[in-house]
């Protein structure tokens, strides 16, 4: 076998290294926009999974431009926040934020028996990644209508139980604030919710802690829409 | 090197049809099993993995092989790594773009590709000593190799597990249900992947004697 030079070895790898890297910056910056489409299709998924409409990747976007008749940004205090994109707002990167600091995104879904419901995003920590999901209420903005939620990396049959629609279809019908219309939030419950409860849905066996980390997401994310809501409450 | 070889001479269909069966990369040489058990609950994710496996041996063996000449034999190990890499990178953003339900499936698996003991085999054992079409079909065969194992197991898993095929509910709809039948929620977890590739390892040698070792 020819000996090569230490000269010829550093060329030869620089030379390698420098081709391989331009053609993964070039294939990155070509995919980009496709991939970042793809995510987008997902999100509007999640938001009309939420209004309990199910949508496939193809209908996705024509059913969400038919069924979310708006949407906006809203402060802790409950005012709207001009000129911020909701669909844009960084849900990772506002949870990080204090509570009056953050954007809290609001949209608003036209059903097609002419209801309205509003659609909150929720996210928080689980036991091993983030959870995330959207809460759907009723134009009382108190009752929930619906209600999805997904995570990264819970574990199988225990906290990822939370992505199911068995767990999911608990929240259909609860409130979020007691007759004198305090936050009660919803309780994720171990060992189960007293039946009739309208603030509590049975925790998962198993996933304890996905559950309790689920029920700290809403009660952080929830807080901020407060204002908000009895706002809303008031002018009807 | 008087005569030119034929393309499909019978040495170079040996390279194709050997790893499909008497030194299949799996049940043979029992290699690449961790990505084996993780991805065969369903056949979709089974397919697309087999494919980009083949997709990344191809590209790698022949690029290899291209270069065989002047990769200085100190850093032939780095070299391969960053040729199988790239191409990982290159199918994981493809997948990304085209393919994204797959993609979120088979999750950290494509990363893992670069992990996978047959890519660096092939490109070791073979790409460097050989000229690209051989290094070709190499890649061609033993990809196949894999990927006929893969399919065979995620046939069997998704069929007893969860009752459908390629999501199509097969058994719900020939009315096994209706008989008492049930899935058998073992087949979706790994240790069942490892017993089902064990039984086929069993089959392929009691009809190949060959494959027996001598004691």
């Amino acid at each position: 076998m020819r000996d090569f030079s230490n000269t010829y070895i550093f060329v030869f790898s620089t030379v390698l290294i420098v081709v391989v890297a331009v053609l993964l910056s070039a294939a990155a910056m070509l995919l980009q926009p496709l991939q970042q489409r793809n995510v987008e299709i997902e999100k509007k998924q999640n938001i009309l999974a939420s209004i309990n409409i199910e949508a496939s990747r193809k209908d996705a976007e024509k059913m969400y431009d038919k069924y979310i008749t708006n949407s906006f940004v809203v402060n802790a205090k409950g005012d709207k926040v001009e000129g911020v994109d909701a669909f844009g707002v960084d849900m990772a990167a506002e949870i990080r934020k204090p509570l009056d600091e953050r954007e809290f995104p609001v949209y608003v879904s036209t059903l097609d028996d002419g209801s309205s419901k509003v659609i909150v995003p929720v996210r928080g920590k689980g036991l091993w990644g983030p959870v995330y999901g959207y809460l759907s209420f009723n134009d009382d903005y108190n009752t929930i209508y619906g209600a999805t939620f997904n995570h990264d990396k819970e574990t199988p049959g225990l906290g990822a139980e939370i992505a199911t629609r068995t767990f999911q279809k608990q929240f259909d019908g609860k409130k979020i604030f007691d007759d004198q219309g305090n936050f009660t939030s919803i309780l994720i419950q171990k060992g189960g919710a007293a039946p009739g409860d309208p603030h509590a849905v049975d925790a998962i066996s198993g996933g304890t802690l996905t559950s309790k980390g689920l029920q700290a997401t809403l009660k952080d994310c929830l807080s901020g829409y407060i204002a908000y809501f009895k706002k809303q409450q008031e002018q009807k | 090197m008087s005569e030119k070889e034929p393309l499909f001479s019978s040495k170079n269909l040996k390279l194709i049809t050997d790893p499909l069966n008497t030194n299949n990369p799996i049940t043979v040489q029992v290699l690449g099993i961790c990505s084996a058990l993780a991805i065969t609950v369903k056949l979709e994710p089974a397919i697309v993995m087999a494919l980009s496996v083949m997709a990344v041996l191809v590209v790698a063996n022949v690029v290899i092989s291209l270069l065989r000449k002047s990769i200085p034999p100190r850093i032939r190990i780095i070299v391969q790594l960053v040729v199988i890499a790239s191409m990982v990178i290159l199918v994981d953003q493809v997948l990304k773009a085209f393919a994204y339900d797959v993609s979120k499936q088979l999750s950290v698996f494509v990363g893992l590709i670069i992990t996978n003991c047959i890519l660096m085999g092939r490109l070791e054992a073979f790409a460097m000593a050989n000229k690209p079409w051989p290094s070709f079909l190499d890649a061609i065969g033993n990809a196949s190799g894999y990927g006929l194992i893969l399919i065979i197991v995620a046939f069997f898993r998704e069929l007893l597990g969860s009752g459908t095929l390629f999501d199509y509910p097969v058994l719900e709809k020939i009315g096994l249900y209706k008989t008492g039948y049930e899935n058998n929620g073992l087949m979706i977890l790994p240790p069942m992947a490892l017993i089902t590739i064990g039984i086929i390892i069993w089959v392929q040698r009691s009809k190949n004697r060959e494959l027996i070792e001598e004691k």
